[in-house]
């Protein structure tokens, strides 16, 4: 049966152009990657996970949104020199539930983006952390002072930035 | 079974692909044992099936033990006997073994002495990151077109930055000092401990396995050592910025690195070294003296001293100076057969001033060389090119 981009239930679901669906997370990935080496304090946004929340928010549908996120995990994978899955599990979790989450509240307005990013934030760390510590053997220091700065900050420009990718939704 | 699955479809879905995502992983991480690493997945397959074989092992030789060692025990007392001589006579052979061996590896020791140099560099600019705090690595836009490889080191003009992890066509991964999973081999400059520097989580880096009763101070800057065969002995890692008790027995060093991990622009990758031995005129500092004697004038030699001989000196400003009257000076008094050389020099006057030498006074004064058979009262020159001798003994 063929993925598509709408759900089946009768909600206000998007749909977006191939070439978006595909450049948006190519061009989050690409800036993630780059802007660090000018611009240290950068690296604590994650682009391609709010990438992943604004998808599943938009599409609603849990097999899109896992898929979506499971992609861009795996292609986030592969720029670090971790094995390759760490970032793809926790993104499929995210994508899974925040398009569960979808389904059942509105996330149009800014203050539900907000807290929908924090809390999918907190979410995407917890899955990191478990699948790093206790599958890969990394030593990883959970620090809460740093982990809510993090979850803030992305949800601070999680606002703006899904404004912006707003442009790209087309109706179902 | 179908209702079921039908029913939790997209659940279902998400378990098969995180189920696809883990299997991933335990392919790729690899577990490290003592000299060896292993994959996950065959870590996982084998504690599934090994507790099986170990039990029905297990089984097997407890049965066959116990007919073996309660039932059946003939010919047990004379196999222990011929077993005990056949060990006495091995472990005499295991000692002559461990002698030969010890003395192998310190000869492979010496053979193997060598220094390292760096022979050849390669630039390369930064061109991006891995976009995660918890990969601390860089990507460079040089790759095997240039004829980079894995673990090769990274440095800049001010230190060491890392080594390449993995190398593609044209573009290579590096991994930086401060990654929780890299490793160098360091040195301290002034006391010369030997540790092993490690990133930390937050990005520091820390320097390990320095016993807890050295002492390092802050400030004193950490060197490679050489020891990990990738970074070239001697170059700038950092400086220790903060020494405190760690865990268990070592010591918990702070180190901030010589080159700037965050604004990294360019560096150089050493694509080759030289061994080469150190040549004994090279390592051994030469002296001041020796750089003094290189560039002074020649200082004649010392004249060799015999006690009770007048010095060379003395006898060469006293040559031809025999006084008018004939009677000889000090100088010209020679030294008789058995004649005790203090008595002799009681006589001279422990002034002159001949050049090159002085003369000792005697310890016994008054005593003149008229033991000399043929000798005449001794003179007492001051001078003794001056001053005519004087006929009678003068008491000191």
């Amino acid at each position: 049966m063929p993925i598509t981009y709408t759900s089946k239930e009768q909600v206000e679901v998007y749909r977006f152009s191939p070439v978006a669906a595909i450049l948006i997370p190519l061009v989050a990935l690409f800036l993630q990657a780059f802007i660090p080496l000018r611009l240290h304090f950068f690296s604590i946004l994650d682009l391609p996970l709010l990438v992943v929340i604004f998808f599943a928010v938009a599409r609603r549908s849990q097999v899109s949104g896992m898929l979506t996120g499971a992609a861009i995990g795996l292609l986030q994978d592969s720029l670090t020199h971790q094995p390759i899955g760490i970032y793809g599990l926790a993104n499929t979790a995210v994508g899974y539930f925040a398009s569960s989450l979808g389904v059942k509240i509105d996330v149009e307005n800014a203050g539900s983006r907000f807290l929908v990013t924090l809390f999918f934030y907190g979410v995407h760390e917890v899955v990191y952390f478990a699948v790093a510590r206790g599958l890969v053997g990394l030593t990883l220091q959970w620090s809460w002072p740093h982990e809510l700065g993090s979850a803030l900050a992305n949800a601070i420009v999680a606002v703006p930035l899904f404004v912006l990718l707003d442009k790209f939704k087309q109706r179902a | 079974m179908e209702s079921v699955l039908g029913r939790y479809r997209n659940l279902t879905i998400l378990v098969g692909i995180l189920f696809l995502q883990v299997l991933g992983l335990a392919v790729q991480v690899k577990r490290s044992a003592e000299n060896e690493s292993t994959r996950l997945i065959r870590i996982w397959a084998v504690n599934a099936v090994t507790p099986f074989e170990k039990g029905i092992v297990w089984a097997q030789h407890g049965s066959s033990n116990l007919w073996h060692n309660y039932f059946y025990l003939r010919g047990v007392r004379q196999e222990n006997r011929d077993l005990k001589q056949k060990i006495q006579q091995m472990e005499i052979e295991r000692v002559r073994l461990s002698e030969d061996a010890n003395q192998a590896h310190r000869l492979q020791a010496l053979l193997a002495f060598k220094e390292q140099f760096i022979a050849k560099t390669v630039a390369a600019q930064v061109i991006g990151s891995s976009g995660s705090e918890q990969s601390r690595s860089v990507y460079i836009d040089k790759g095997t077109n240039v004829g980079l490889r894995p673990d090769m080191a990274v440095i800049t003009g001010d230190g060491v930055v890392g080594k390449t992890l993995r190398v593609f066509q044209s573009s290579s991964q590096v991994l930086l000092l401060n990654d929780q999973t890299s490793g160098v081999g360091a040195i301290l400059e002034k006391s010369r401990l030997q540790g092993v520097l490690r990133g930390t989580p937050s990005g520091e880096i820390v320097l390990e396995k320095v016993m807890s009763d050295e002492t390092v101070q802050p400030g004193e800057k950490v060197l490679t050592s050489g020891g990990d065969q990738i970074f070239p002995k001697g170059l700038p890692v950092g400086t220790v910025t903060k020494v405190s008790p760690g865990s268990e027995l070592f010591l918990n060093i702070r180190v901030q690195p010589a080159a700037d991990l965050s604004r990294l622009e360019e560096v150089l990758v050493i694509t080759q070294q030289e061994e080469k031995e150190p040549l004994a005129s090279d390592s051994a500092p030469l002296r001041a003296a020796d750089i003094l004697a290189e560039r002074l004038p020649t200082v004649p030699p010392k004249p060799a001293t015999d006690a009770g001989k007048p010095t060379a000196a003395a006898s060469a400003a006293t040559t031809g100076a025999k006084p008018a009257n004939g009677i000889p000076t000090q100088a010209q008094v020679t030294k008789p057969a058995g004649q005790n050389p203090s008595k002799v020099l009681s006589t001279a006057a422990p002034k002159s001033n001949a050049p090159g030498g002085t003369q000792k006074p005697a310890s016994t004064p008054g005593k003149t060389a008229d033991a000399t058979p043929s000798a005449t009262p001794a003179p007492q020159p001051e001078e003794p090119s001056t001053q005519p001798p004087a006929a009678q003994d003068t008491p000191h």
